[in-house]
């Protein structure tokens, strides 16, 4: 009996290993001088990091998460106090009207002035008179596809996901947000749309496609795609050109729907402790040597007007990189939902892929 | 007494680790379990497993653990029997060779999976270098069954290969001596006596099998909805820790439910026991 009692206790604490995973993280930041920074995956070149720490003397804890309900759950948790975020524009929002944000001193940003305004314009939508974010990098959501398989004809539509020919031949995107924009692209609907039918609907087009689709992906897309398991992929811009780079027969576009822009911005949480340190870590990334090496590694839009300097012609008439006027005509910002949509949308979501 | 008094003192690093990351960790659960977000009394989160969505994930879960077993159950005791039959003098040494893989990080060998099983993959590959149609594997329930199966069939053969090596060889030998055949002895004999390896090779395949998350997460190309993935969402996603912890609760409901059914056999079978 005493064997049992052991498999017992082993099997309890494997079913805990879990909940441990999730919830202990430690906090051992909070104590020392070093500056906890939040950041999404694959968001930086390594080397700007150690520069920084190197010329600010200040010691940095990186962190970073997959996607931005990751980067929501992570904060709310609340172990750990972040000193400065980056994240997507309706997150932000979110967090803005939910009194999370600090202002942003720009007096002390002498690199500011790099910045594009227009996009700092654009952030207006999420950040109404500009008091809190600095804008990262920013970009679309199109379909990555590959041309020996599609041809630009079927792909300039967001119903090519819908075409049995491309049975498990298709990526979704592996985000709710993103992946109900294309089915109301589809439907003709608004992407900020809160009305349930309508979000219905949405639902119902999304469980139709799952027959076609051979996997929710997010981090993992642009893998799949040099390696040509798959013909089309709904994707982040900088995904696409960084899989381009990788495969000359992979080709991106933004449908003829529309689509989403995002920009994702720098921003300060209550939580900080460091504020200092934090602007200087702001103002950083907005120097020209940094936001160039960041752009040469990530491949998403910079909203930065000196790196345009450091690169050829080709790279800046990219229009995967730097989409052009037409498709950012085409494309709408994410408005955050408001607290009943959000967890509507989130059940939604869950049902989809227990369809 | 001193030599009682001595052992139950060695055991207290393990009775407080027990107590810190086991018992505590649980009644937190519990009381997330039982508890609103806004920290009122509720039964809502337990039972919401009725719910058609977590009640499907949850059958599926029990789908694919029980599969699962069943076939680490067919592949291990035959190996494990093989192993046990060896004529070699370093056994140990064959017995390592199945625990090496699990030196290996176990994402990386279910990456590697993905690498096999891709449209593009290893496997595809090879299939119409031979002229034959190509599979769609990977990112399919079976892709998680077999990335189950691979991860958890170690835990399956060692208890059974132990069972095994326990039986006195006399034993057999005088099932043959009173005229058993092979078959005969190996139903009557080899089996009953490696039952305690069995079961607990069942428990643990079937038990981390029921409430994984991983091998889903990465095989199933987020297709695959497991009753772990649920919960694991509800914490990240969804950021509903009292709703993971309820259904978290209701999990190990059934993992005890199945474990005490496994025990109720194990205890009817054990009169018959030889040794």
């Amino acid at each position: 009996m005493k064997k049992k009692a052991i498999i017992l206790l082993n099997i309890f604490t494997v079913l805990l290993a879990n909940c441990f995973f999730l919830t202990g993280c430690g906090s051992d930041a909070e104590s020392t001088d070093t500056l906890v920074v939040l950041n999404y995956g694959k968001y930086i070149e390594a080397d700007v990091l150690k520069r920084f720490e190197k010329e600010t003397g200040i010691k940095v804890k990186y962190e970073e998460y997959e996607s931005v309900e990751d980067m929501y759950a992570k904060y709310k948790a609340g172990s750990i106090n972040y000193d400065v975020i980056c994240t997507s524009d309706y997150m932000i929002e979110t967090m803005r009207n939910e009194g999370e944000l600090i202002p942003i001193d720009y007096n002390s940003l002498p690199n500011y002035k790099n910045i594009d305004p227009a996009i700092i314009e654009a952030s207006e939508a999420f950040d109404p008179s500009h008091k809190y974010t600095v804008p990262y990098f920013y970009g679309t959501v199109g379909i990555l596809y590959n041309t020996k398989m599609v041809d630009e004809e079927t792909v300039s539509s967001w119903k090519s996901l819908w075409d049995p020919a491309y049975k498990n031949q298709i990526v979704m995107i592996n985000s709710q947000r993103d992946a109900f924009m294309v089915a109301q692209e589809v439907l003709g609907y608004d992407i900020n749309t809160t009305n349930k039918e309508q979000l219905d609907d949405t639902f119902n087009l999304l469980c139709d496609e799952k027959q076609y689709v051979y996997a929710y992906l997010q981090d993992e897309t642009y893998e799949c795609m040099i390696s040509e398991d798959a013909a089309m992929a709904v994707c982040y811009s900088g995904e696409a050109a960084m899989g381009m780079e990788y495969n000359e027969d992979l080709a991106y576009t933004v449908p003829k729907e529309g689509g989403n822009l995002w920009i994702d911005s720098w921003f300060v949480p209550r939580t900080c402790k460091h504020y200092d340190a934090a602007m200087k870590w702001i103002d950083f990334m907005c120097e020209e040597e940094a936001a160039t090496e960041n752009f040469e590694y990530v491949w998403y839009a910079t909203p930065n007007m000196e790196v345009a300097k450091h690169e050829d012609e080709e790279t800046l008439a990219d229009e995967t990189v730097f989409p052009t006027k037409e498709t950012l005509e085409r494309c709408k910002l994410y408005e955050a939902y408001d607290n009943d949509t959000l967890d509507y949308t989130t059940t939604l979501w869950k049902k989809l892929k227990a369809y | 007494m001193i030599n009682r008094l001595r052992t139950s003192f060695l055991a207290t690093p393990y009775a407080v680790w027990i107590l810190i990351c086991t018992i505590l960790p649980l009644f937190y659960i519990l009381g997330y379990a039982i508890t609103t977000p806004e920290g009122s009394f509720t039964l809502s989160n337990l039972t919401a497993i009725a719910d058609p969505v977590h009640l499907s994930s949850l059958w599926l879960s029990i789908k694919v653990a029980f599969v699962t077993t069943i076939i680490c159950l067919v592949l291990a005791y035959p190996v494990a029997l093989i192993l046990h039959n060896l004529k070699i003098s370093n056994k140990g040494f064959v017995v390592f060779l199945f625990i090496l893989p699990m030196w290996m990080n176990f994402m990386l060998r279910i990456l590697a999976w993905q690498i096999i099983l891709s449209n593009n993959g290893i496997l595809n590959s090879i299939l119409s270098a031979i002229g034959l149609p190509t599979v769609h594997i990977l990112y399919t329930k079976a892709a998680v069954t077999l990335g189950m199966v691979y991860d958890f069939l170690p835990y399956m053969i060692l208890p059974i290969y132990n069972a095994l090596s326990k039986i006195n060889d006399s034993v057999i030998e005088a099932a043959a001596d009173l005229g058993a055949n092979w078959w005969t002895t190996f139903t009557k004999i080899t089996i009953p006596l490696s039952r305690d390896g069995i079961l607990s090779g069942i428990i643990m395949v079937f038990v981390p099998a029921l409430s994984s998350f991983v091998v889903s997460n990465l095989l199933g190309g987020g297709k695959v909805l497991l009753i772990g993935n649920v919960i694991e969402q509800e914490f990240t996603l969804a950021r509903n820790w009292n709703l993971g912890s309820g259904l978290s609760i209701i999990l190990m409901i059934f993992v005890l439910v199945s474990m005490s059914i496994m025990n109720r056999l194990d205890d009817s079978e054990n009169g018959g026991m030889l040794v």
